[in-house]
């Protein structure tokens, strides 16, 4: 029994990882409609990024404040130059084009900044903790924790700021939004910049786990069950989706994984989205669309 | 699905109907084209055959086969790879396991086991739209590709986990010179080739370009989209399988699950974005773009800085090219180089007078 929770609660954790790479993805999907596959390679850019700034001798908060940075002008110039040319194209035609921009970041990332596996130190010890019996992670806690802040400061942000406000009217009502004078272009930059945020926080944990290499980018793999249990829109999905495949996952492959040949967990959580989808065709927490002929 | 970008009107949807007149007056232009196909092993050296002219062919097959599922049918699926690997597995098997059947029909078998293995994968596609429906394709890539690496009986327990075809030969014909190799390759594209040009002017190809254009539409005026969606990834499938056999024999010789990994889907998809989606011709141009423009970087690279650059940072460049690419096609011309060149064919035809 034991045994069973620690699988549990330590898949839970680790769902919490997987919440965070899928926020970045929910916030450009719920204001601008993009599938963004590229939040993998901008969770890669911005991992290394912030890896060769503190190697070249800059302190942890001016490393990431000037990856934050980075990342903001790289929002600026994705909108102009990829979104803003595609403006009313299919949301097939978008995620293509994401699909290319991460092979722009990946290719840049690694070009400039090379291939070899870098290590992260964040400060924080991976030592066992035992908390009633059961043994944690330290660095899966504070991962879930911070999640858990950066739910909390989105959800601050777009329901207390006029930001947020427009943000959230725009995902509403695009042709509304407009009309009442909220500057399109302007919210989907920020609101890339606030996806490239998440993804650094989402990099730097994943990165401190498992290295700056490039495996940060295929992490977006790992996401996207996450988004279809959750539903595309729902930040709150998007954690209760990490939550439910991070502990599903673990437990299945202790569990159902010797019995069928070990090493399930690459498909296991695409398996339970699929059946997920067949009960709810949008997923958890996902809108249902309403087609006109 | 709210938050659709519905800030200007959309264009109007064009379906890429091509007129049957046109057929007769190509009739020339094809024969010959073919002459030109068949003789090439005369004309070029090995190296051409082996490492340029087979997976352009395979792989425009293969983008074919993609083509009819996501560019007609407008289901877009990023687990193209996946299906290869179950008609590479099912050959390798048949030619094993059932040794009198001829290489034909082994390849013909495993078509259909993957178009089995495909409709399955298919089944969600009734309930399950867009980018749903996108990532559950994901699935099949990540399942299939376990499958094949886990169980040793589909590789035939061998130590290196890697396939090779038992016999590449037909009646008296040993195919398995580089010759023989382009042959089968070129007969089986061409074949497969005609048949989806039919297809897709049939019944069969419209009631999918109805479902693309709009499936609740196409409900109401009476097409069983279940069972038309279900049957273009039924299709597709067989297609995608032939290409992964011909890719794992014609071409590499050896094959295991890794050569069809998610990267191989990726290839494929920008096979017919570059190309052109929904359009047969489409899949050959951007076949032949993407195995080209490698070799041409690297010449290029080679020409211009003399092997300073380290091959690492050329395959960075060529990614960034690639992705850059991509975005341009997609912003540019959408329908991708087959347009590009109908473009340029028609502006030819009224050169000088335009006006």
């Amino acid at each position: 029994m034991e045994f069973f929770i620690e699988t549990l609660v330590g898949g839970l954790l680790a769902g919490t990882m997987y919440s965070l790479v899928a926020i970045g993805f929910v916030l450009i999907y719920k204001a601008s409609g993009v599938f963004n596959f590229a939040q993998g390679a901008m969770l890669l850019f911005s991992a290394l990024t912030f890896v060769t700034l503190h190697e070249k001798g800059l302190g942890f908060l001016p490393a990431l404040l000037l990856t934050a940075a980075v990342m903001a002008l790289g929002a600026v110039l994705i909108e102009r130059w990829v979104l803003r040319p595609l403006v009313n194209r299919s949301q097939i035609t978008l995620f293509m084009a994401t699909l290319g921009l991460s092979f722009i970041l990946e290719g840049l990332a690694q070009g400039l900044m090379g291939a070899e596996v870098r290590a992260l130190d964040l400060g924080i010890e991976d030592t066992p903790l035992e908390l009633g019996g059961v043994l944690l992670s330290r660095f899966d806690l504070v991962a879930a924790a911070t999640a858990g802040v950066l739910v909390a400061v989105l959800a601050l942000l777009f329901n207390r700021t006029r930001i947020g406000i427009s943000l959230r009217a725009v995902a509403d009502d695009t042709q509304a939004a407009l009309s009442i004078g909220i500057h399109l272009h302007r919210i989907w930059q920020i609101v890339w910049a606030v996806a490239g945020w998440v993804g650094l926080v989402a990099g730097l944990l994943w990165g401190a786990r498992q290295g700056v290499q490039f495996s940060l980018s295929l992490v977006v793999l790992k996401a996207l069950p996450v988004l279809i249990i959750g539903g595309f829109t729902s930040i709150g999905g998007a954690i209760a989706g990490g939550l439910i495949v991070g502990a599903s996952e673990n437990l299945a492959e202790v569990y159902l994984g010797p019995s069928i040949g070990g090493g399930i967990t690459p498909w296991f959580a695409y398996f339970l989205a699929l059946a997920f989808l067949y009960i709810r065709p949008a997923g958890l927490f996902g809108e249902r669309a309403i087609e006109r002929v | 699905m709210s938050a659709s970008l519905h800030v200007f009107p959309s264009p109007p949807l064009v379906a890429p109907v091509e007129l049957v007149v046109s057929r007769r007056r190509h009739a020339w232009v094809w024969l010959g084209l073919a002459l030109v196909l068949a003789s090439l092993p005369w004309w070029v050296s090995t190296y051409w055959i082996n490492a340029i002219l087979i997976p352009t062919l395979v792989l425009s097959l293969a983008g074919l086969g993609l083509n009819l599922l996501t560019g007609y049918t407008g289901q877009t699926s990023v687990g193209a790879a996946g299906f290869m690997a179950v008609g590479a597995f099912a050959t390798y098997g048949l030619l094993l396991r059932v040794p009198p059947l001829p290489l034909p029909l082994a390849l013909l078998g495993g078509g259909v086991i993957a178009a089995g293995v495909g409709w399955l994968f298919g089944l969600p596609s009734g309930r399950i739209k867009g980018f749903y429906l996108m990532v559950t394709t994901l699935a099949s890539q990540f399942f299939l590709e376990w499958l094949f690496v886990k169980f040793p009986w589909f590789y035939n327990n061998a130590s290196s986990g890697t396939i090779s075809a038992p016999r590449l030969q037909w009646g008296g014909w040993d195919l398995s010179g580089p010759g023989g190799r382009y042959g089968l390759t070129l007969a089986c594209v061409a074949l497969l080739t005609w048949a989806a040009a039919n297809l897709v002017r049939s019944q069969t190809g419209r009631n999918w370009m109805a479902v693309r254009d709009m499936d609740t539409a196409a409900a109401v005026i009476g097409i069983p989209v279940e069972r038309v969606k279900r049957q273009a990834f039924a299709v597709s499938s067989f297609y995608l399988g032939i290409a992964g056999a011909l890719w794992a024999f014609a071409y590499l010789g050896t094959a295991s699950a890794s050569s069809f990994d998610i990267n191989r889907s990726f290839q494929i998809l920008f096979i017919i974005i570059i190309g052109g989606m929904g359009s047969l011709a489409g899949n050959f141009i951007g076949a032949a773009f993407i195995s080209l423009l490698p070799i041409a970087l690297s010449a290029a690279g080679q020409w211009l800085l003399g092997g300073a650059v380290d091959p690492g940072q050329i395959q960075n460049l060529q990614k960034i090219l690639f992705g850059v690419l991509i975005i341009g096609f997609l912003i540019r011309e959408p329908d991708g180089l087959a347009r590009l060149l109908t473009l340029w064919r028609e502006r030819l035809a009224v050169w000088p007078l335009r006006f």
